[in-house]
């Protein structure tokens, strides 16, 4: 094979193993819909989930989110002093977090977190033949593994996502607190005078999304990861990059569907 | 071992069973029959499909060609639910033990027994796993975690949990492999021991000669895809057949 035949030969191959990547996480989804919706539910194991994704990402949420809203809030005012605006601080950092920085922070932190830990865990228990065992044991790794990590991601991450806007509006208070000893009550006033329904409802709705994409894409690469340790690994990051972009481009998917619902 | 053998009635029969991955063909149309009562041990160098064949009769892999009947069930007509109702009549053995290492030694084996049988009370998944874990000899280690055990106990703790649903057929996936000689005598003798207590039949993978010659009533010796010999040991180890002749003079050595 010489090298423009072994080029083209590498890149329908590169083709058809994303293509087929694309088919087998398509038929994932679809098989997590399925079986979300039949009993058994482990309600016990999804609880116990929601533990293990929620409340021990609380601190980082905390910590990034409170960071996050001072340094919005800082690097926003010299521009707005600039237009003597430093009164509109509050709304400005109001429409910024809840429409974009809450969800998208706490995605991209749980993408990170989240993400990584479900697909080492299912990774390794593949690799170790524990997912077997259980199929032997007359379980159901899928529903016990899979159903129950996506639908605890998918819950959780929302009100971290609530959470984080919530601690991310404190930290931004607090720096105006300290330069113009605004009240908390004028503050959050204002930061919520130009938030709407919709606002609300597009950041819980991208919420609720990135959860399913960080849950679904964690299990899928976790799930199917083979080459022992070198493959654990690799599923991990995988897991983590793939979730990254999926969330920046369902981002811009839903804020242009938000964008169109607001000017009808 | 032998009385107890009902040869009217089989457990496992396996006709012209075929399995390729891509080009590589592992079983080329291979026959099989275990009795009830009855411990068979498939004998073969590595690679040679054992493991194919186990994973095959629990049907965690579909075979391409040929029927495999368990229980009167055959294996790969049956739909999710049907195959999940077999296999709580199968206990697996792993060659890794394949524990869940995130649960303690008593979670290990209350779990499927929790997952399978509705309405248990506690006292009753104390008492059977209580009752498991005296089976294979590790009563004390019940709060422990899999990462604290030794491998022999790793692999008497996956014995355990097989035994938890009182199975009527034991699959073992290289029992004593990577074990220390008196280890391997002793998970051999507990292999009896399942089999007397519980009156189960066993399919053992192995290429351990001293596992198969202790434990089994009948040898298959499976050399490339294909059973060469089945019979009792002295059967196979006298056989004229060039390549068994090998693997038994390599191990012997061994």
């Amino acid at each position: 094979m010489n090298t423009v035949d072994r080029k083209k030969y590498l890149f329908s191959k590169g083709i058809d193993s994303y293509l087929e990547g694309v088919h087998k996480g398509y038929q994932f989804t679809i098989r997590f819909f399925k079986q979300a919706f039949t009993l058994p539910f482990h309600w016990r194991e999804i609880v116990n989930q929601c533990f293990e994704i929620g409340l021990k990402s609380l601190s980082l949420i905390t910590l990034t989110g409170f960071i996050v809203g001072v340094v919005f809030t800082k690097q926003s005012r010299p521009s707005l002093e600039s237009f003597g605006a430093v009164s509109w601080l509050p709304s400005l950092m109001g429409i910024a977090i809840v429409r974009a920085l809450g969800p998208l922070v706490t995605a991209l932190i749980c993408a990170g977190k989240v993400g990584s830990s479900i697909s080492a865990e299912l990774g390794s228990m593949k690799v170790t033949e524990q997912i077997d065992a259980m199929e032997v044991s007359a379980i159901n790794p899928f529903k016990y593994l899979v159903v129950t990590r996506v639908i605890a991601t998918t819950i959780s991450i929302p009100i971290l996502a609530l959470y984080c806007s919530f601690i991310a509006l404190i930290g931004s208070y607090y720096n105006v607190h300290i330069l113009e000893a605004t009240s908390l009550e004028i503050f959050y006033k204002n930061a919520f005078s130009n938030i709407s329904f919709l606002d609300i409802f597009t950041s819980l709705t991208k919420s609720i999304v990135y959860g399913f994409t960080i849950g679904i894409i964690g299990c899928y690469k976790g799930y199917f990861a083979t080459q022992g340790t070198r493959g654990v690994g690799k599923a991990t990051n995988q897991a983590v990059i793939l979730a990254i972009f999926l969330i920046f481009f369902e981002e811009v998917v839903i804020v242009q569907i938000a964008n169109w619902i607001r000017y009808f | 071992m032998q009385d107890s053998i009902n040869k009217k009635e089989s457990v496992i029969t396996i006709n012209g069973l075929c399995k390729s991955f891509g080009e590589l063909e592992v079983l080329k149309g291979i026959d099989l029959t275990i009795y009830r009562g009855e411990n068979v041990a498939v004998l073969g160098k590595s690679g040679s499909g054992k493991s194919v064949l186990i994973k095959i009769i629990a049907g965690l892999l579909k075979p391409d060609k040929g029927k495999v009947t368990v229980l009167g069930k055959q294996i790969d007509k049956l739909n999710g639910k049907e195959l999940d109702n077999l296999r709580l009549h199968i206990g697996f053995s792993f060659q890794s033990s394949a524990l869940y290492d995130s649960m303690s030694v008593y979670q290990n084996l209350a779990f499927p027994l929790t997952m399978n049988v509705k309405n248990l009370t506690r006292k009753e998944v104390d008492n059977a796993v209580e009752e498991a874990l005296e089976a294979v000899g590790l009563e004390d280690k019940i709060h422990e975690l899999p990462a604290d055990l030794s491998g022999g106990q790793r692999k008497r703790l996956g014995i355990a949990r097989t035994l938890i649903l009182k199975p009527e057929i034991m699959l073992y996936d290289e029992p004593t492999s990577g074990l220390d000689p008196i280890t391997c005598t002793e998970i051999n003798t507990l292999m009896i021991e399942v089999q007397e207590r519980y009156k189960t039949s066993s399919l053992i993978i192995t290429h351990d000669l001293t596992c198969a010659k202790n434990t089994c009533d009948r040898i298959a010796m499976l050399i490339d895809g294909t059973f060469l010999k089945i019979g009792v040991f002295d059967e196979v180890l006298n056989t004229n057949e060039e390549q068994i002749k090998k693997f038994f003079a390599y191990n012997f050595i061994q």
